[in-house]
């Protein structure tokens, strides 16, 4: 199961949160192919978000090919996405690799710098196309 | 097509023939299943609105249709609560509660009335004159949510709760939206408060709708732009601009594509409100109307 958390402050669209969130969780394998995401009634219960912005979200998975609507059923994931249960052994890995570096002293910060370094090394973003940014 | 929630034509309303108008000139179409959003600073002719719409105050010209009829016709399929909820201070609430199963014969959803009644811990023996601002508007929500409305007008509904009250209630009214695509009415002066839970904006100031239209397309219809302070903004429209030194930051609602040499960038709804607050000259948008029309 998926339990959405909104933040209203972190300037990404509430819908876009809500996609991501629910990739996170196929990533981690906290929903499997099969499983039932919460109704859109359920997420906007707890989160006091309009209704309308969970069917946005879900139709995007949905274009994506990754959940579908069942009529009258709800809407079910299709397919998993990536390769990293929360339980894989390259989990355990990293789990050792955090906790070696706790020790040695590393503050979160330091870790987190660390991580999207290699991160960046081993799997280069594409150059995005130049937009008509403000800043 | 299905019938508007709310369909305001030239609506005015005045209290007294010699009195100012509260409301002027007000034209806006709600469709049905929106959460819509009513903004404005105090004195707007927010309440006005609301309580015109609730056939609760005659309006003095224009026309107005709720759910397809007179506001009057509609009362048995709205649910209202008024930004003092007026409630019978003597009655318990175990007893409003009943008041209003028999005052609403066969739409009275009592799960739903208990549901919201035991969320905030209350005891239904305890009589309304007890009760806090925040306790009484749960009760108010209880029994206007409880009568199965088609529309909801909601005046100020989370002023007097306590934060996690207002998320709490927020989600049972979103909850009531998602599973009988009820429409949401409520007024708030606070934007950033309503801005997740909906759809919707009526921007009302001055006793005038200033904005009209679902938000994604009021935030499209804007752009922020930033540029040399000798540049002529024409031919897109200006709600606002200001001069800094060299620089002239502006709000337009481009009438074409923008030069690509301005920077430019995405208002946010708090920024677009107040930018046509502070000036009560820009002319008012309703990308929503036009499209309709």
């Amino acid at each position: 199961m998926v339990d959405y958390r909104i933040d209203r402050h972190s300037g990404v669209a509430t819908y876009v949160q809500i996609v991501q969130q629910t990739k996170q969780a196929l990533r981690l394998g906290l929903l499997e192919p099969g499983d039932k995401l919460p109704t859109a009634r359920e997420v906007v219960e707890a989160t006091a978000v309009n209704p309308n912005t969970v069917l946005k979200a879900y139709r995007e998975l949905e274009r994506e090919g990754l959940v579908e609507a069942r009529r009258g059923l709800g809407t079910f994931v299709r397919r998993s996405l990536g390769a990293a249960p929360a339980d894989s052994p390259l989990r355990a890995e990293l789990e050792q690799w955090a906790a070696r570096a706790r020790e040695s002293g590393l503050e979160r910060e330091d870790v987190a710098a660390l991580f999207t370094a290699v991160l960046e090394t081993h799997y280069p973003v594409h150059p995005k196309i130049p937009e008509g940014d403000p800043s | 097509m299905t019938v508007p929630a709310i369909e305001a034509d030239a609506l005015g309303k005045r209290f007294g023939r010699r009195a100012a108008w509260a409301l002027r000139d007000c034209s806006f179409r709600l469709p049905a299943g929106r959460v819509c959003a009513v903004v404005g600073p105090n004195g707007a002719g927010k309440s006005t609105l609301l309580a015109i719409t609730a056939g609760l105050h005659a309006h003095t010209e224009g026309t107005i249709a709720v759910l397809g009829t007179d506001p009057a016709s509609a009362r048995s399929r709205i649910g209202f609560v008024d930004q003092d909820k007026p409630l019978y201070p003597q009655l318990s609430i175990a007893e409003t509660l009943r008041m209003g199963a028999d005052l609403n014969p066969g739409r009275w959803d009592a799960d739903t009335a208990e549901r919201i009644v035991a969320g905030g811990d209350l005891d239904p023996r305890k009589r309304i004159r007890a009760l806090s601002g925040g306790q009484r508007t749960r009760v108010a929500l209880a029994l206007a949510l409880a009568k199965r409305p088609e529309l909801l007008l909601l005046d100020e509904p989370m002023a007097d709760l306590d934060p996690l009250a207002r998320h709490e209630l927020m989600g049972v009214l979103m909850g009531q939206a998602a599973e009988h695509g009820t429409t949401i009415v409520m007024s708030s002066h606070v934007v950033a408060e309503l801005e997740d839970s909906c759809d919707h904006l009526l921007l009302i100031g001055g006793g005038r709708v200033r904005l009209a239209g679902e938000i994604d397309d009021l935030l499209a219809a804007h752009t922020r732009v930033s540029v040399p302070a000798d540049t002529d903004l024409a031919p897109h429209d200006v709600v606002e601009s200001r001069t800094a030194g060299r620089q002239l930051s502006a709000l337009v609602r481009p009438a074409g594509p923008l030069p690509a040499d301005w920077r430019t960038g995405p208002p946010s709804l708090e920024d677009l409100v107040l930018s046509y607050l502070r000036n009560p000259e820009a002319l008012a948008a309703h990308p929503t109307t036009e499209a309709a029309a």
